[in-house]
């Protein structure tokens, strides 16, 4: 018996062609800013890995092949009133949404301080490593914006392997009973740093599971940024009329590794990524654009030497953000801390010497 | 006109009543906390009052309920979540501690968690299993999270309302065993208990009782007994364990020289040992005696027909108290 996803959604092959008969999803002027989006996310991953060698960066999880999914699905929302809710490898979706580059890498440099946190007036909330953990909170924010009236929707990010946490299942089930507005967009991106998507589940498809939630799930080649933003727009689409939650299964690969402790050469299967490597989200749009005559050779490298100098100059103004002051550590707890915690900053910075 | 009296559940309905009033942005969520009112009844007429969306049923799922309530405070609203009873929240833990603890320092303070947790808990009221655990030093190992243990119904009521207004997250245990135990005089309209304050629930001149929540009401019928010997015991109730009233406990302590604690939780890392290792650091020369623990055994906490040999007895707390005066 065969239980198969009635689709997965694709629009642009491998090799820059439209699927016969299908139409893109984007005019051509977006798609140029989505280009450039994904180009600035796969630079800056190749830059900061390198940073991270020589000991500047911090540990990292690279978009590395995840382009398409990445910037596709955050270009359905609008940042003014709409919100994401991210797991921890969607950098390039945040930083569209407003969270500022050179906050985040400063983050990353060791600069975890006030002025590097998410700024007022951005709607993003803040990276979760604790896997599925964002669910229920997304779902709740969802929730509350739809009970105050608000025309808002809430994109929330998760993997294949955060979906085996009973967090996930905790959340699309409150999502479908309260019918909020919220799109749950996985990457499927076939690891869960060295355990692959068949150890994960034996579900022919993560999106059949949004049936069991009582809502739409989709599948999509996540390495096709027109299938992905189709799919996130009409699942924002829904959401906003209050049609309710969607899943999303967005279908790529890893191309770099689960963060810059991990070493893929121990567990990977070479053809696999082979295959992906022939559907690489950046190289496809590349070749759409220059069989349209949209972007030859020396755009192509125009544009990527102006991407590469837009990190070059966000790293330098991350270096330059002020470092943190050790007591600083004691901030933010409370809004009113407790005697105690108070009494033990003092004795900290007295045996610190830094008051 | 007299003042009202009302009961621990009466008290905490009146302050969910009056709080959803005053504050739109208050609403409700949990297991059977509509239809039913509460399993305990806590809850009930609210939903008939408010609506199914200020007051709503939820999915029987702990962890969605807490990190549904994050969520909720992040869009504006102000959830007071229940949890079933105080054991239940082992399901929900990962949201509680790492999550809710830490949202005001892990977003540097973009954003706060302005989020209530009701919890019924403590035994002798013959609960099936898993009911009745005193779980409550595990949250005191949560950073940002404050634990707070009403010992009546007047301090139910304050100390509720001053947790819905609390910009940070709160654990407020409610005794189940004291629920409709007594009434005791509570004012109808605002008022509250602030937290980090410790009470001299009652004065004696021998042996310092050192009690939260249930264990209160425990240590009144025990200071009773000794009082038939002579022996006058003064109570301290803790009423939050985070913030915790170190000066109060101290000078209550040092006033007579000797100290029992008695909790419900088992003995090991209760937080009977957080009191009696501050007491060692900040009263150790004011002490003439040892300072003792009763707590129940580090045991699993029994079929309902053992529990009366589980928990803290009244026997127990004199015997210790006794032992203590005398030493």
């Amino acid at each position: 018996m065969a239980i198969m996803a009635e689709t997965r959604l694709m629009t642009l092959q491998p090799d820059g062609k439209l699927l016969k008969g299908a139409r893109p999803s984007m005019d051509e002027e977006f798609l140029l800013d989505a280009l450039r989006w994904m180009l600035l996310s796969r630079l800056y991953d190749e830059k900061v890995i390198g940073l991270q060698r020589q000991g500047r960066f911090g540990v990292y999880s690279p978009g590395l092949g995840q382009e398409a999914s990445i910037v596709g699905s955050s270009m359905a929302l609008d940042p003014e009133r709409d919100w994401i809710v991210p797991q921890y490898r969607e950098l390039m979706a945040i930083v569209r949404h407003g969270y500022p580059l050179e906050k985040i890498t400063a983050t990353y440099m060791g600069k975890t301080t006030e002025a590097t946190r998410i700024p007022e007036g951005v709607n993003v909330l803040p990276t979760q490593v604790a896997l599925a953990a964002q669910l229920p909170q997304a779902v709740g924010l969802a929730w509350g914006l739809k009970l105050q009236g608000k025309d808002a929707v809430v994109m929330a990010y998760i993997g294949d392997g955060g979906s085996s946490e009973g967090d996930f299942h905790e959340a699309l089930n409150l999502a479908g009973v309260q019918k909020v507005p919220i799109v749950f967009f996985m990457q499927n991106n076939q690891w869960a740093i060295s355990t692959p998507r068949s150890l994960q589940s034996a579900t022919p498809s993560f999106s059949l599971r949004a049936a069991g939630y009582g809502f739409p799930g989709v599948e999509v080649d996540g390495n096709d940024i027109f299938a992905v933003y189709q799919a996130a727009v009409e699942a924002v689409r829904r959401a906003r009329a209050g049609d309710g939650p969607t899943l999303i299964e967005s279908v790529t690969y890893r191309m770099g590794f689960h963060n810059t402790t991990d070493n893929p050469s121990r567990y990977e299967d070479k053809e696999q990524r082979a295959d992906f490597e022939r559907r690489d989200p950046i190289d496809r749009v590349v070749r759409y654009l220059r069989s349209l005559g949209l972007l030859d050779e020396q755009r192509e490298d125009n544009l990527r030497a102006e991407v590469s100098a837009e990190v070059d100059r966000v790293i330098e103004a991350a270096a330059a953000e002020p470092g943190v002051r050790p007591d600083g550590m004691f901030d933010n707890v409370y809004e009113r801390p407790p005697a105690r915690v108070l009494k033990q900053r003092e004795q900290f910075r007295g045996s610190n010497g830094n008051a | 006109m007299a003042m009202p009296e009302r009961n621990v559940v009466e008290a905490i309905n009146n302050a969910l009543t009056e709080e959803m009033e005053r504050d739109p942005r208050v609403m409700l969520l949990g297991l059977d906390v509509g239809r039913l009112g509460g399993v305990f009844r806590t809850t009930s007429g609210l939903i008939e009052k408010y609506g199914a969306s200020r007051v709503v049923d939820t999915p029987l799922a702990e962890a969605s309920i807490i990190g549904a309530s994050l969520g909720l405070a992040v869009s504006g609203m102000v959830p007071v979540a229940e949890i079933q009873f105080l054991g239940f929240t082992a399901q929900a833990f990962h949201q509680i501690g790492p999550q809710l603890g830490k949202y005001r320092h892990r977003s540097r303070g973009r954003y706060h968690a302005q989020v209530t947790i009701r919890a019924p808990f403590g035994g002798g009221i013959r609960s099936p299993e898993f009911h009745s655990d005193a779980v409550e030093a595990q949250f005191v190992q949560s950073p940002g999270i404050k634990v707070v243990m009403p010992s009546n119904p007047y301090d139910a009521k304050g100390m509720l309302l001053e947790a819905i207004r609390d910009p940070d997250p709160v654990l407020f245990c409610e005794p189940d065993r004291l629920y409709r135990l007594y009434r005791m005089e509570v004012p109808d309209g605002d008022y509250t208990v602030p937290f980090g304050k410790a009470v001299v629930a009652r004065e004696g001149k021998d042996v310092t009782l050192v009690a939260w929540s249930a264990a209160v009401e425990l240590c009144q019928r025990a200071a009773a007994k000794l009082a038939e010997e002579d022996i006058e015991a003064s109570i301290v109730d803790l009423r939050t364990l985070v913030p915790l009233d170190v000066e109060t406990l101290v000078n209550a302590v040092a006033a007579t020289g000797r100290c029992v604690i008695v909790h419900e939780a088992p003995l090991s890392a209760g937080f009977g040992a957080e009191v009696a290792a501050t007491l060692a650091e900040e009263a150790f020369y004011d002490l003439d005696a040892p300072i003792a623990r009763v707590a129940s055994w580090d045991i699993p906490f029994p079929p309902a027909s053992m529990e009366h040999w589980y928990l803290p007895s009244v026997d127990r707390v004199v015997e210790a108290a006794k032992r203590t005066a005398a030493a």
